[in-house]
């Protein structure tokens, strides 16, 4: 691990460090190397990736809603798209900035709101039941594959209305790499990259008009695009933004879920005599094990962050999993506690670009942890979970749990 | 002090001594007023805090900005003309009281 004694002053302004977000060691239990660079400062530089970074709450919170000066148009990964060529055409909504950001954003935001998706509150309720009664018959499972995958994989990807073959194959390796996108180009990247591409051609497939269902929010894009609102290739690209942006990413708060009560069971109990808290402590497991650790913004001219001065075009990386188990924000940050009230926690991202699925990640979330805490009375973790390694999400590749029903 | 009034569906009213430049949202967190939930934290990015601002305090706050007109479009409960969202709703000095009616639900 990253110490201060490797911690030197550079030209830069901020402390240096040669720490590696992106190592397997670190991916292994990020939070020790959070409180490291959260120590080091408000703002401290990535010399091996030539990159600043900021990791407490404080900085993170007015950076996020500060878009003109900290811009996504550059990416929000690693690489400036200002000197650098994408891996893929831009997204029209994430690597975006106003004003083309809000028309855009308009169109998916009023798809995602939370009353459109009530409509989906009862199919996904019913899904859920039915899942969660079948494992409870098997009594031990791989929570990763047979409920954090299966559940999301059935009930976002009919919303949406994509054909159900090919999903499993598909879908996830390419969420994989739109994530690893978001660090380094590094071996990670290049992997993933290169086993996909079968994915990326199946993406670009389903996402066609003739290829959904008639009420999906896929075709509801098309009609958005039908009405002028957005232009009518820029349909399919939104319905790629949805899969891409809101599959893995519920996939693994799932997992983070199972993790977190399986090694809490203190915390089940509760959450069991209690389902009604479902969605309260799903707000917890976003702080606590966070899904999206860390994505970046450049600046677009010279700026200060509490004192210490940026210049332009600069990357910024942003460390949400670090802000959320940060002491200055929160009390016993490293507690798992579902009684606590977690709002505020940045998880979802704050200001234009926060998370614009995020009310349905969270109704996906909530009717599955109160599914599960009305029938189990306990979880217990069979082994130790295996990680799924990403450049910015965290989650897991297996998880074996056995169940006692209530 | 100034204060907020919150109204609940069936008429329970409840008001809270709040310092200038606080938000309703967060008054209401503070004090756990129930049916503001404020998900997202006060970013205007959930329709969590969706309130009706009763009529007479409708001249001392911020009218509607483009990013809330969006989101309440989205009100769980269903937007009405005097539908706002709780975190944009800032108590400015001067005014002695606002008052809000809570929906019947939030998501």
């Amino acid at each position: 691990m990253t110490n201060s004694a490797t911690v030197a002053p550079l030209h830069v302004n901020a402390v240096s460090t040669d720490f590696d977000p992106y190592a397997d060691d670190v991916l292994d239990d990020p939070y020790p190397h959070y409180e490291m660079l959260r120590e080091l400062g408000p703002v401290f530089y990535l010399s091996r990736y030539s990159a600043y970074g900021i990791a407490r709450h404080a900085e993170i919170d007015p950076v996020l809603r500060d878009p003109v000066t900290f811009c996504s148009s550059a990416g929000v990964g690693l690489a400036n798209f200002h000197t650098s060529t994408p891996w893929r055409k831009p997204s029209i909504i994430l690597e975006a900035d106003p004003p083309m950001h809000q028309r855009t954003r308009k169109v998916v935001a009023g798809l995602l709101a939370p009353a459109a998706i009530n409509k989906l509150r009862a199919t996904f309720e019913i899904e859920a039941s039915l899942l969660v009664d079948n494992l409870l018959d098997t009594g031990s499972f791989d929570a990763v594959k047979d409920l954090c995958e299966a559940y999301p994989l059935k009930v976002f990807a009919d919303a949406v209305g994509i054909p159900s073959e090919g999903r499993e194959k598909h879908l996830l390796p390419y969420g994989d790499m739109v994530f690893n996108a978001f660090g380094p180009v590094n071996e990670r990247f290049n992997t993933c990259l290169a086993k996909a591409q079968d994915a990326i051609a199946w993406i670009g497939e389903v996402c066609q008009r003739e290829n959904l269902t008639p009420n999906g929010l896929g075709m509801q894009l098309y009609k958005a695009a039908d009405d002028g609102l957005i232009e009518p290739d820029e349909a399919p690209m939104l319905v790629r933004t949805l899969l891409s942006a809101g599959l893995d990413t519920t996939v693994f708060t799932l997992c983070n879920a199972i993790v977190s009560f399986g090694r809490h069971p203190e915390q089940w109990a509760h959450l069991h005599a209690n389902p009604a808290m479902a969605r309260q402590a799903l707000e917890e497991v976003l702080r606590y094990e966070t899904t999206f650790h860390s994505f970046y913004r450049t600046t677009t001219r010279e700026v200060e962050i509490a004192g210490v001065p940026l210049p332009n075009e600069q990357k910024v990386c942003v460390f949400i999993g670090s802000a959320n188990r940060d002491p200055r924000r929160w009390p016993d940050a490293d507690k798992f506690d579902v009684t606590r009230r977690a709002s505020g926690n940045l998880s979802f991202g704050t200001g234009i670009h926060g998370c614009a699925g995020q009310m349905i990640a969270r109704l996906e979330g909530e009717i599955v942890l109160t599914a599960l805490a009305r029938r189990v009375k306990r979880f217990h973790l069979e082994g130790k979970p295996v990680i799924h390694y990403n450049n910015s999400v965290r989650g897991y590749i297996t998880m074996p749990v056995s169940v006692e029903a209530a | 002090m100034p204060q907020i009034t919150f109204i609940q569906p069936d008429g329970t009213r409840r008001s809270i001594a709040a310092q200038p430049g606080t938000s309703i949202m967060q008054t209401a967190v503070a004090n756990a007023i129930p049916g503001i939930i404020a998900e997202c934290g006060g970013a205007a990015m959930c329709c969590t805090c969706h309130v009706y601002l009763d009529e007479t305090s409708v001249p001392f706050v911020a009218p509607v900005s483009e990013v809330e007109n969006e989101m309440l479009e989205g009100a769980a409960s269903g937007r009405r003309e005097n539908s706002r969202l709780g975190c944009q709703l800032i108590l400015q000095a001067g005014v002695e009281e606002l008052i809000v009616h809570l929906p019947s639900h939030q998501v």
